[in-house]
């Protein structure tokens, strides 16, 4: 009755399970991997993944979910924007929950605060030609994956000459964190489960640093439980033979090179800047800021008043981020910090390691840390 | 009678037009012996013996008008169906709208020709109404607010509290047809093999009931889906329900339409379907009997009632892949997911 998907095929899968966990009895010590794509989470939570390996593998989170990183000021910062009066928000939903120093978007919006849901950043060039008088600010996050299509809605706006559609730069890029992370002695990642979605974008060639400069092994991969499976197969066998290589094994979409068209927009509209990446700090050409020449978009710029940033007490979304503790040693997860209320932004989209987690992990009698 | 091409504040105010309203477009419609009297309140004829059953629905769907329904029919399934998921044979509603003010007279007809027609199909009767009307700008168009009355024969006995281990779990027909049409909709993703599933379920349940099935307890999967209303269903229970992902039929439409955006079919709405919680050894009898309706084709057992387990959430899915995927209730809204 359902559609079948040859890449969740129950068959497949379990015969994936069980060569990993006989190829995983000759490991000496554990391996654990780190996936730094939201959707890779999520796609592991949900096709419950995690069950089905053995002991020897352990499979963490890192910071691949676009508004697990946001920091809290940026949000300061767009609620700060609406409270000018001219101005009307537009995001995507899974923002609406991240806290702020003081409140959610989700807060001000039944407060009367103007806040609209769009799933495109097009859909924002069409409201601001249907309401002129007021400024519509994009809230941009997102990784390699969705900074391309605000770039197309920036280059729409030009081209056309609407004037009143801004951004609020917030995008960010995958390889400078996992650079840290891998330099990091602190974080002990044994290899990558590398982004596939972002690897469309940037080619699997962005990821070759982590072989050569760290030793690391990393295995681009899709989102269906096979490809995920298949990835730590490669892994182990490239950690039996102390290898570290990059392997694209998402070839069925990711080129080593990338798209050249996504990467040319994204040059001609954003420039590398440094970012703060909530918990994991500022890092160097992390993030995506406008030209200069497109200052008039940069809703950054437009006077406002900010309030200090306030970081929720106790909240370990930092080392979560990281991968140094699972969710459940954080002392808020699960009171008081649930998805319906989350205290931290990794509690809030479904793409985030504690939400993730939360829904999926929790009832299990899972041995965490290591 | 003429009907007005827009609605005015005044056809909700009592007057002249409330009445010309009410003559033009409600009476012709719904037209029985205890609503013409329009009197404040209908006096009912002697009701079937059993326990008297009651409940009542708000509907503020948006987009009001979609394929395979309406605002219209969808409040009166939707209340017809609150009453078949006790036991009940729904018997009378009351059926009052929120009106905004420029409102089209003519989606007025057809919201309340689609309500006409589904009480027909239902066979309940419409006594009682009423129409409320706000300014521009402070409603969505149309809003209904519904009630029904409906009577539990003899012998019936529904209730969560009767769900027991090694009860099976049965779903009528495919999952989450309503809610991906809506969402679908929402995005501009409409295409063919896409619509609403809303639908009464009085002539489907009534053959388990005359085939003598012993249900246990029945939900409509509205709000939240399948998941959700099975996580309520448990709590109340205190037993857990392992649901097969392989079971569960999914038209491919809205398989589709939740790969697109990122929504989870078992948290969508149906408007036509039951889970239905009856002994095991009845589930065969009961699909043998759903098949054979039209509206009961594509039924399928689709889990099983456990005894509660520590390490184990109260609704779990097992997988396509073999893995166990705790079910959680919707949790918020259900948000798009943004890569």
């Amino acid at each position: 009755m359902r559609t079948r998907d040859p890449f969740s095929d129950s068959e497949a899968v379990r015969g994936l399970a069980r060569e990993i966990a006989r190829e995983a009895e000759e490991l000496e010590a554990r391996l654990t991997i780190m996936e730094v794509c939201g959707s890779h989470t999520h796609a592991i939570a949900r096709a419950g993944l995690r069950s089905l390996l053995p002991e020897k593998i352990r499979l963490i989170s890192g910071p691949g979910c676009p508004v697990c990183v946001t920091p809290v000021d940026w949000l300061d910062h767009a609620i700060a924007l609406v409270e000018r009066g001219d101005v009307i928000l537009s995001s995507f939903g899974d923002l609406m929950r991240v806290p702020s120093s003081r409140r959610t978007l989700e807060e001000i919006r039944s407060e009367g605060a103007p806040v609209e849901i769009l799933y495109s950043p097009r859909d924002a060039l069409k409201l601001a030609r249907s309401r002129p008088e007021k400024k519509i600010v994009f809230l941009a996050v997102g990784f390699e994956t969705t900074a391309p299509t605000i770039a197309a809605a920036l280059v729409e706006a030009e081209a056309e000459g609407l004037e009143n559609f801004l951004i609020l730069p917030g995008n960010k890029t995958m390889p400078e964190p996992m650079r840290l992370i891998a330099g990091d002695p602190e974080i002990a990642v044994d290899a990558f489960l590398l982004p596939g979605h972002v690897s469309v974008i940037t080619g699997s060639d962005a990821f070759e640093f982590l072989a050569r400069d760290y030793g690391l092994p990393g295995i681009v991969a899709g989102f269906a439980p096979t490809d995920v499976l298949r990835a730590v197969l490669e892994i182990i066998a490239q950690g039996k033979h102390g290898e570290a290589k990059i392997v694209n094994a998402y070839g069925r979409v990711v080129t080593r090179e990338g798209n050249q068209a996504a990467r040319k927009i994204l040059d001609e509209v954003f420039v590398a800047s440094p970012a703060r990446w909530r918990g994991l700090g500022e890092i160097p050409a992390s993030g995506l800021d406008l030209r200069p020449e497109l200052a008039h978009r940069n809703a950054a710029l437009l006077p406002v008043e900010l309030p200090e940033p306030i970081e929720p007490p106790g909240c370990r979304c930092g080392e979560v981020l990281k991968g140094m503790i699972d969710p459940p040693e954080c002392p808020l997860f699960g009171a008081p910090c649930i998805p319906e209320r989350p205290v931290g932004a990794c509690m809030v989209s479904s793409e985030g390691s504690c939400a993730a987690w939360y829904r999926h992990e929790r009832w299990r009698n899972m041995e965490s840390g290591r | 009678m003429k009907i007005p091409e827009r609605i005015l504040l005044a056809h909700g105010a009592g007057g002249r037009l409330s009445h010309e309203l009410i003559e033009g477009v409600f009476l012709p419609a719904f037209s029985n012996p205890e609503l013409e009297s329009l009197d404040d309140a209908a006096i009912l004829p002697e009701l079937p013996p059993g326990r008297l059953a009651m409940t009542t629905d708000g509907h503020v769907v948006d987009p009001p008008t979609y394929p395979g329904g309406d605002l219209g029919s969808l409040s009166v399934n939707g209340t017809v169906n609150d009453l078949v998921m006790v036991g009940a044979d729904p018997l009378y509603l009351s059926w009052a709208l929120i009106l905004e003010e420029g409102l089209e007279g003519e989606k007025l007809r057809q919201h309340v020709e689609s309500a006409r027609r589904a009480a027909e199909e239902a066979g309940v009767t419409i006594v009682a109404g009423d129409t409320k009307t706000v300014p521009r700008g402070r409603g969505d168009g149309i809003y209904a607010v519904s009630a029904g009355i409906g009577v539990v024969p003899e012998g019936r006995r529904v209730s969560d509290r009767r769900i027991e281990a090694g009860d099976a779990i049965l779903l009528t027909g495919t999952a989450a047809d309503h809610g991906a049409t809506i969402m679908a909709l929402r995005h501009g993703l409409e295409g063919p093999g896409l619509h609403s599933d809303c639908a009464p379920l009085n002539h489907l349940i009534g053959e388990l009931w005359k085939g003598g099935i012993d249900i246990h307890a029945m939900h409509d999967p509205t709000r939240g889906g399948i998941a959700t209303t099975c996580n309520e269903a448990a709590s109340r229970s205190s037993l857990r329900f392992l649901l097969s992902a392989q079971a569960i039929p999914i038209a491919p439409g809205v398989y589709a339409v939740c790969e697109i955006l990122g929504l989870d079919e078992l948290y969508l709405a149906s408007e036509g379907r039951a889970l239905i919680f009856l002994p095991g050894n009845q589930s065969e009898a009961a699909l043998e009997i759903l098949h054979a309706h039209p509206q009961g084709r594509d039924a399928a057992s689709i889990g099983v009632v456990l005894p509660a387990e520590a390490g184990h959430a109260p609704v779990e899915l097992e997988t396509l892949s073999g893995s166990l995927r705790p079910l959680d209730m919707l949790s918020g809204m259900d948000l798009p997911r943004i890569c």
